[in-house]
């Protein structure tokens, strides 16, 4: 028996405002606990709210980059519920009428793009921290009031992998937009699925069951995968899916029962009455929507299209916004993009992957690769020395021309120190030029080699071909 | 010479500026005066006579280098539930016990920057629910016109203590009548404005679309010099309004020529006591021979009013106190097992019965299943009460109805009865719900001698017009002259204002 699975993600994104999404507290990450607060997110007596017009900004940008609907009229509601994270035990939320209504999001996976609807995108507060230590537990609110973007879709995706690629998909439009940082690390971005399974041939959907507390985009993987698992397992034994919220629990990889829909929350909504509703007028929107930010599709065209790059070179550019700003900026100061793309493609993100860092934590400079590719086409460096500099301006910058000087490295063009190390390989090496005459190639290869080493790696390898082909009679 | 503590404000202000003394003179008769009646009154929670003391000597040493404010050195008790930075504000409750504001209300800090002072904190219903005052975590107060009756509510304190000259002016807030029925029930003068003409940042929600604050003072002259410091838009308050702040003191004219007052048929109903519907009825012929025209209006949906008033403000009350948890400031119970265990415990120990029936009503109206029927069916009729205000605002200028339906009722009266406790609110919480401007005014005295008030009504942002209705009215009557003291009438003696 085969089944079919459904799923639905609830992402919430951190925007990238500078004060909180009520009231004028910063939200720098890293603050000693609770020394950003002020007595509206610590619903003090008598706080009231007032909206960050920042944030409102920020959801409408997204909205326009994923071509939802913008809502002219949205407006604040109360979700009542008691828990120590909760300054004011309501949350201010967006219930029937949100920012933004619909919208898609391409993703790919199993090298098929697919498209993923969206229902919705709304805007609300974070709550605080809580901390477990020993037998206390203590609450930071310098997070409590944080605006939370969240974006909620439709049952599209059909795997753990295609819930996998859509979370990368969204961190890299609000990357490029500038909309969030999404750095898992700092908590910028987390997610609750909703899954149900079915039997192949049934037209209905399964019972579907939310799942929280996934930390880590692996986790979300993890998680799925397993909570599948157990429907399928539990359907094929005959018993009926419970539509429950579960908890993810990292460590052992599995899903547990957190609450039933019985025992679910009345969240009791209702308008805030603190707070005015949102009216967006047309000029508005229009004006935000002049304001977009080149999406990674339209990048990735132009990046072909302008610098004559493959599709395949625009593509891996173009997927992190930054690599691509830093391509653009070397380009501009080398003879040959395709060159600098290469560059990027190979040692950069070789060396960037070893190293698990994003390209803006390396020292070398786009100016410097530029640079360094210019020394290497005009022949005063050869590539086996243009990657040891490279290496070093990765760990350390500098400029590449001095390195050479530094290291020594200047390639030996001068015909006559080549030609004195060509004869001594030719004359060292008796048997391997004998076996080169009668035909085998690797006996030229290895009197290469060794002219390689006599210069210490400095040779100009082109011109100590052509001497070395001269001295043979070739 | 009156003492300082029967004066005005503006009588104050004006002795103080000729130099007749100090704020030091003021604020130390007015402390003797708290210490003299209050044992009987209760209507203060707390006095800080150290701090009110430096206070004074501050304003004294401000005036000496030539500071100009409005209330400069002039002290204004305060409803305890509104947040002056450094005092105690615990709303009457236990369950904000230790509870100090770390900042001052908007209000407050417009004030202060008139040099006000602010001694003492008043007595009120616990979280503002109640109409009488006796809901208060911690002590009754006494009408000082007779002992044995209520102040009204839930500014029962700033009533009482402005009516027995322990304070010179106070402020209250108004949900659904809550300034205006203690001025009517201890004889002084309680403004409730327009919704969003002052700010509610720092003032503690009960009900956030309905809550304003409001002055009770001795005059209306006061009154509008209060408001006209406090009102204006407030970037702290989403709902406060952008409408300009006119020269409230520049309405107040001695006549009414050519404003028409109308009486609302639906307040001059069976129920209101004889003794009450007379003095009104002397108030329209006064105002009437004052120069203006009465005509009858109907308010059609004011039978619904207080069923309408009482589920707005139990929902929005029911989110606004879930806050009171524990968990940041104010009241923990000890030894709670977990979290829910401590809400659960600290909840029911720090609030009174009245705000937790409060609370679960709102919580009814707004479930699933229910909130269609009650919260938005009331929301509804909310909109047709504020229709039938916009229609009647075209055919006059103001209109003019009882406070309430009686004079003060005795102690624990109503208090077997939270039902016949919620009608007390029957003229006044329309007001609220349609978010219009209203003001009681001393209009008389019942052979018990206890005070009547005039409820004038205006529409949004017409308190103009209803403080020149007020003070027309006050300066051609004697009514705010007489006084009590220990709760005997007072040879009726002229006194300056």
């Amino acid at each position: 028996m085969n089944y079919l699975t459904t799923i639905g993600l609830e992402v919430h994104v951190q925007l990238q405002t500078r004060t909180k999404m009520f009231c004028a507290c910063r939200t720098d990450f890293g603050a000693a606990p609770n020394t950003q607060v002020c007595p509206v997110c610590l619903g003090y007596p008598g706080a009231l709210p007032v909206i960050n017009q920042e944030a409102i900004r920020l959801t409408v940008m997204t909205g326009l980059m994923v071509g939802s609907r913008i809502n002219p009229w949205s407006k604040f509601d109360r979700k009542n519920y008691f828990y120590p994270d909760m300054p004011k035990n309501y949350q201010i939320t967006q219930f029937d009428q949100p920012l933004c209504i619909g919208g898609a999001v391409e993703i790919d996976c199993r090298g098929q793009t697919r498209s993923v609807r969206l229902t919705r995108i709304h805007l609300e507060e974070d709550v605080a921290k809580n901390m477990h230590i020993r037998d206390q537990s203590r609450v930071d609110f310098n997070r409590a009031g944080h605006p939370l973007m969240e974006i909620v879709t439709e049952p599209d995706m059909h795997s753990p992998e295609e819930a996998f690629a859509f979370l990368l998909a969204p961190k890299q439009i609000l990357v490029y937009g500038l909309i969030s940082p999404c750095n898992l690390e700092e908590g910028n971005l987390r997610c609750d699925v909703n899954c149900s399974v079915r039997p192949e041939g049934q037209t209905t959907l399964g019972t579907k069951t939310e799942i929280k507390n996934m930390n880590t985009f692996k986790g979300v993987h993890q998680a799925l995968t397993h909570e599948i698992q157990r429907q399928v397992a539990a359907l094929a034994a005959g018993e009926s899916i419970v539509q429950e919220t579960r908890r993810f629990d990292s460590d052992r990889g599995v899903t547990e029962s957190m609450r039933t829909k019985e025992d679910a929350h009345d969240y009791r909504y209702f308008p805030d009455p603190d707070l005015m509703p949102v009216t967006l007028t047309d000029e508005q929107i229009e004006a935000w929507k002049s304001m977009l930010p080149e999406l990674p599709r339209q990048r990735c065209e132009r990046l072909e299209r302008e610098y004559a790059l493959p599709a395949y070179d625009a593509k891996v550019l173009s997927a992190d916004k930054y690599v691509a700003d830093f391509f653009e900026e070397a380009a501009r100061g080398a003879a040959n993009p395709k060159t600098v793309s290469n560059w990027i493609m190979t040692e950069m993100m070789r060396l960037l992957a070893e190293k698990e860092l994003e390209i803006r934590q390396a020292k070398i400079t786009p100016r410097a690769l530029a640079g360094l590719i210019g020394l290497l086409e005009s022949h005063a460096i050869n590539s086996a020395g243009a990657k040891t500099i490279f290496a070093v301006l990765f760990e350390k910058g500098g400029d590449p021309a001095e390195l050479v000087g530094q290291l020594g490295l200047a390639q030996v063009s001068d015909t006559g120190a080549l030609e004195a190390w060509v004869r001594q390989a030719v004359e060292g090496n008796p048997k391997s030029v004998s076996d080169y005459r009668s035909g085998k190639e690797a006996a030229f290869k290895f009197l290469m080699g060794q002219i390689m080493r006599f210069s210490k790696g400095k040779a100009n390898p082109q011109i100590v071909q052509d001497l070395l082909k001269k001295q043979l009679g070739v | 010479m009156p003492a300082w503590n029967e004066l005005t404000l503006h009588g104050a202000k004006a002795r103080l500026d000729h130099g007749d003394g100090a704020s030091r003179d003021l604020v130390g008769t007015l402390l003797g005066a708290i210490r003299a009646r209050d044992p009987q009154i209760q209507g203060y929670l707390e006095v800080d006579e150290a701090d009110a003391l430096r206070q004074a000597e501050a304003a004294d040493a401000l005036r000496k280098k030539g500071g100009k404010g409005k209330l400069l050195g002039v002290p204004i008790a305060i409803k305890d539930l509104l947040n002056v930075q450094g005092q105690s504000c615990r709303c009457a409750s236990r369950m904000l016990e230790g509870y100090r504001s770390p900042y001052d209300a908007t209000a407050i800090a417009r004030l202060r920057a008139e040099g006000a002072l602010f001694v003492g904190r008043a007595n009120m219903d616990e979280f503002a629910m109640g109409s009488t005052t006796e809901n208060s975590a911690f002590q009754i107060t006494h009408n000082p016109w007779d002992l044995a009756r209520v102040p009204g509510g839930s500014s029962g304190g700033s009533g009482a203590v402005v009516a027995a000259d322990e304070a010179l002016a106070a402020l209250g807030s108004d949900t659904g009548g809550s300034v205006r029925l203690p001025a009517s029930f201890c004889g002084c003068v309680g403004l409730k404005p327009t919704y969003g003409r002052i700010s509610r940042y720092g003032l503690t929600a009960f009900a956030s679309s309905l809550d304003q604050i409001g002055p009770l003072t001795k005059d209306i002259r006061d009154a509008a010099l209060l408001l006209q410091i406090m009102a204006g838009h407030d970037d702290m308050d989403s709902t406060s309004s952008p409408a300009p702040v006119p020269d409230y003191t520049a309405s107040l004219r001695k006549d009414l020529k050519g404003m028409k007052l109308g009486l609302p048929k639906e307040y001059f109903i069976d129920g209101v006591e004889p003794e009450v519907a007379h003095c009104i009825q002397q108030a329209i012929r006064h105002c009437e021979g004052l120069g203006a025209t009465i005509v009858d209006v109907s308010l059609p949906m004011t039978p619904y009013a207080i069923a309408t008033y009482y589920i707005i403000a139990c929902a929005e009350a029911s989110a606004n106190l879930a806050r009171f948890d524990g968990v940041r400031y104010g009241f923990r119970v000890k030894d709670a097992a977990d979290p829910l265990d401590m809400y659960r415990r600290t909840r029911a120990a720090g609030f009174g019965s009245e705000v937790k029936r409060r609370i679960i009503l709102g919580a009814y109206v707004l479930s699933s299943g229910y909130y269609d029927a009650y919260y938005v069916r009331a929301q509804k009729v909310r909109a047709l009460i504020r229709a039938d205000f916009d229609k009647v605002f075209q055919a006059c200028d103001a209109l003019l109805t009882p406070v309430a339906p009686t004079a003060a009722y005795r102690l624990g009266e109503k208090t077997a009865d939270p039902l016949q406790m919620y009608l007390s609110d029957i003229f006044t919480a329309s007001v609220n719900l349609a978010g219009i401007c209203a003001l009681s005014v001393p209009c008389g005295f019942t052979s018990a001698n206890l005070p009547v008030g005039l409820q004038i009504v205006g529409p949004a942002f017409g308190e103009e017009t209803i403080l020149r209705a007020g003070y027309a009215y006050e300066q051609s009557t004697d009514w705010r002259l007489r006084k009590t003291e220990d709760g005997r009438r007072k040879a009726d003696t002229r006194r300056q204002p």
